[in-house]
């Protein structure tokens, strides 16, 4: 009659010791210190941020400012070529961050800037607006790109930038469906630090100093009050930080080399034995670098780092391929320095939205607090299944534990992750787990009541809860898929951990749990069921 | 062992008073909630919350007044065990959402500890030993405070239109409804709860919502189940008795199951730490009401609904409980 009994244990015994050596010894050998082979470390269970500790940064991409970027190079460039072909026109001013003006086209060079501007500007709609005046608006699949790779490349810097401060297992993910980034570093306390290294732009450029250094009045001056188009004003570095600077440069707007054309940057001593940062360049930088200082020796570069000019030091002769920044670093300054520069710039400037930090104590309060918890409740239910249920409360103790087991278990093997409220999923998977035997146990005393057999009413029992099960089980899963839909990290975990157990428990609890009475019924004929 | 050995109680006989004590309930929490507002967490209202390690038991009230503004909206109180002496500051702030200005509310309270001359914070705690530094901080600005809470809202509606939907499926409209309006009752009876007791809606507190959404259902499911194996047997039978049959034959189940949840719920709310409080104090109520509601609420609006006709025999959509199950039990 039940044949296929020993084959049903088998499973059983083999399933449990899998999940068990996978899930649970991996979490006892950390706890106790055990030899843990590296293959099963590597597959134990991930812990989420808030029970291991660390920084957790959601932050927005500003994609309008790589946008403008875009919109004031490709003006600059309208202008250079209008210059070169002799074309006039009156002004060319960026307006908006997708969209530029040009004012002041005469009526006979009308198509000259047309064939200028179709050359040049391809990715802008160009609306004509009254007498000389056009409007350039950038195109919404060009705009849609752009903000699209502003935001993948702000995501694989900062991830660069993450590594080069040796934070490991970081998560760097984007949110779907909009330009922002969450940022986790497990083990991390120096927040201030970390926020600094993530968050600063880092957009290097070497521009030509036209005039200055001088107060902003006195460098207008020599402008008769408006600058060139093509040249624009750049506070420098000032005496003390967060002050606003009291010196300006008017420099030209076009920077020939940046930080794009860096092949390394190091932190190093410039000859006054100060804390500066080394560069080399890459080839096609080297070259721009060097006609750069060829021609223009005897005048001064301003290094402008993030439209802030850090010096600005004269051009003694050709450089080629690498050269030095110094100007009032720390060391640590230095060094921060060089590894934004060497992961490269961020394409737009970032807004933290929020910021979360567990200390090492609060994560660790956090999982004693769960382990304990985990551990009553258990108790708790083991006790009350014996003393309601007699010897059938060892069979759902049983279908139970494996329950939990496989929990944890296949958590580790997907790579699920474990939070706080992900561990209140795993102690009310417990309590909701074992509700499926108490359903079958009460149909069975039911059907005891009524006067059938021991084995009848087993079979009955079970057989006659499955669909109520399976009914109960899709509701809740139902709403745990919304809660996951729904969720950030930790109540994530909730979901995961309580859709899991869900599923779980529907195998637990019908084919363990019946395997178990099989077993028991096999052995010898049962006149009376402890229950 | 038993707990009720053939119970027969007349529970469809209590409907109306049942429903008119949950709206009681409901309507004190409505007014609880119209007049003081529901409080809100720090994930959906915005603002600073810095948790704080002194090396020595600190006076709450001294911490408050020295916040700026003298601490009015502040909230100060002893985080975790008392012997740990940490303390969670909340502000109703957050610096601005420009750059990296959104700590500099909580760079302020440190600084602000440190001139009343309470203790000089030197940052965050480097490992679990330090004391006078910040164990913790959570800081979230406007923008993500408000999507959460749309999400928050979204989710729950979703999830209970899924239900909805399911059992309509699986069981006739009527059983749906049933479900629906009880599941309904239990989030509402919770939000009274937590109004009165005064606990942040936080996403914990939402993700205990929407467990209870399933959990509720369970419940009513398991007798809804019973009504529709019973309704074989009893055609002729009117629904209220029909009705009141299943519900007693599954009480002890209804009972036990919520007894098993709410010693896991209990071991949670009291082992479970500072964090999970407001999640197994939801989950608490949540699956007292469930159990509740499973039996007086989700069967009195089937009744109402259907109003005083027998119940046909077969459900109004092919469900596939019925054969099966006789095949399965043999």
């Amino acid at each position: 009659m039940y044949k296929n009994l020993r084959w049903k244990l088998l499973t059983i015994v083999v399933v449990i010791a899998v999940f068990f050596t996978v899930g649970v010894y991996p979490l006892m050998a950390d706890h106790f210190h055990w030899p843990l082979p590296a293959a099963l470390k590597a597959h134990s269970l991930k812990l989420g941020l808030d029970l291991k500790g660390g920084v957790q940064l959601e932050l927005r991409v500003n994609t309008d400012d790589a946008l403008r970027i875009t919109t004031t190079s490709t003006s600059e460039q309208l202008r250079d070529s209008l210059k070169n072909s002799s074309t006039q026109y009156g002004t060319i001013t960026v307006t908006a961050p997708t969209t530029f003006r040009v004012e002041g086209v005469p009526q006979d060079r009308d198509s000259a800037f047309r064939t200028a501007a179709d050359e040049i500007a391809t990715n802008y709609d160009r609306n004509p607006q009254g007498a000389g005046t056009y409007e350039f608006r950038m195109k919404p699949t060009v705009e849609r790109d752009l903000r699209e790779q502003a935001v993948d490349q702000t995501l694989q810097t900062i991830d660069r930038r993450v590594n080069e401060l040796g934070v490991t297992e970081p998560q760097i993910a984007r949110q779907p469906q909009n330009d922002q980034i969450i940022v986790q570093l497990p083990g991390v306390s120096d927040v201030a630090h970390a926020k600094d290294i993530i968050g600063k732009t880092a957009i290097l450029e070497f521009k030509l100093v036209e005039a200055g250094p001088g107060t902003k009045d006195d460098l207008l001056k020599q402008y008769n009050g408006t600058l060139p188009g093509d040249m624009e004003m750049v506070p420098g570095s000032a005496t003390t930080a967060g002050e606003p600077a009291s010196v300006f440069y008017v420099v030209r707007k076009i920077a020939t080399v940046t930080g794009q054309d860096l092949r390394l940057a190091k932190p190093g001593l410039d000859e006054n034995n100060q804390p500066a940062v080394h560069f080399e360049l890459k080839s096609a930088g080297a070259q721009k670098f060097g006609k750069l200082s060829g021609e223009n020796i005897g005048r001064y570069l301003a290094i402008v780092l993030d439209n802030r000019i850090i010096s600005a030091p004269r051009l003694e002769g050709r450089i080629t391929d690498q050269g030095r920044i110094s100007g009032g670093f720390t060391a640590e300054t230095a060094n921060d320095l060089a590894l934004t520069l060497r992961s490269g710039s961020l394409p737009a400037s970032l807004t933290y939205l929020s910021e979360t930090v567990v200390g090492p104590s609060l994560g660790a309060d956090s999982i004693r607090a769960g382990v304990i918890a985990s551990f009553v409740g258990l108790l708790l239910i083991m006790a009350f299944m014996l003393i309601y249920y007699k010897l059938s409360g060892i069979n759902a103790i049983v279908a139970l534990v494996a329950n939990l087991v496989i929990l944890l278990g296949l958590m580790a093997y997907i790579g699920a992750v474990m939070t706080l409220p992900g561990i209140a999923g795993f102690v009310l998977t417990m309590g909701v787990g074992v509700d499926s035997n108490v359903l079958i146990f009460e149909r069975i005393k039911e059907e005891l009541a009524a006067q059938r057999g021991v084995r009848a009413a087993i079979n009955a029992g079970f057989s006659r809860v499955f669909l109520t099960l399976l009914d109960t089980h899709v509701a809740s899963l139902i709403s745990a898929l919304f809660l996951f839909q729904f969720g950030t990290g930790p109540i994530r975990g909730f979901a995961t951990t309580l859709s899991i157990g869900l599923f779980v428990n529907l195998f637990t609890s019908i084919f363990v749990s019946k395997a178990l009475y099989e077993f028991e019924l096999s052995k010898r004929q049962v006149p009376a069921l402890s229950i | 062992m038993h707990i009720f050995k053939n119970p027969n109680f007349d529970f469809i006989r209590w409907k109306w008073h049942a429903i008119a004590l949950s709206w009681v309930i409901i309507l004190i929490g409505a007014i609880g909630i119209w007049t003081k507002g529901m409080p809100k967490g720090v994930e959906f209202s915005g603002g600073t919350i810095v948790i704080v390690k002194f090396d020595q038991q600190p006076d709450l009230d001294k911490i408050r007044a020295s916040l700026p503004g003298g601490g009015a909206n502040a909230i100060v109180q002893q985080y975790g065990d008392p012997t740990q002496k940490q303390v969670m500051i909340r502000v109703h702030s957050a610096g601005a959402e420009t750059g990296a200005e959104l700590s500099a509310t909580a760079d302020q309270v440190t600084k602000s500890l440190g001139q009343a001359g309470l203790a000089q914070i030197t940052g965050h705690c480097l490992n679990a030993s330090a004391t006078n530094c910040i164990a913790g901080t959570e800081i979230i600005g406007p923008t993500v405070g408000q999507e959460l809470q749309s999400r928050g809202i979204m989710a729950t509606v979703f999830a209970l239109a899924g239900i909805l939907v399911y059992i309509a499926l699986r069981f006739r409209l009527s059983f749906a409804v049933g479900a629906v309006v009880a599941t309904v009752h239990d989030l509402l009876i919770t939000f009274a709860f937590l109004a009165f007791f005064r606990y942040d809606l936080s996403l914990n507190v939402i993700a205990a919502l929407l467990t209870i959404t399933g959990y509720s259902v369970n419940d009513t499911i398991v007798i809804f189940d019973r009504v529709r194996e019973n309704l074989r047997g009893m055609r002729r039978d009117n629904i209220d008795h029909v009705v009141n049959v299943a519900v007693n034959q599954t009480l002890s189940r209804t009972i036990l199951t919520a007894g098993t949840t709410l010693l896991s719920v209990i071991s949670l709310y009291f082992f479970g730490g500072e964090v999970l409080h407001g999640f197994a104090f939801t989950m608490l109520v949540g699956v007292i009401t469930g159990t509740y509601s499973s039996v007086f609420i989700a069967a009195a609006i089937v009744i109402i609904w259907q109003g005083r006709r027998p119940l046909k025999g077969q459900p109004a959509t092919p469900v596939t409980a019925a054969k099966p199950n006789r095949r399965r039990a043999s």
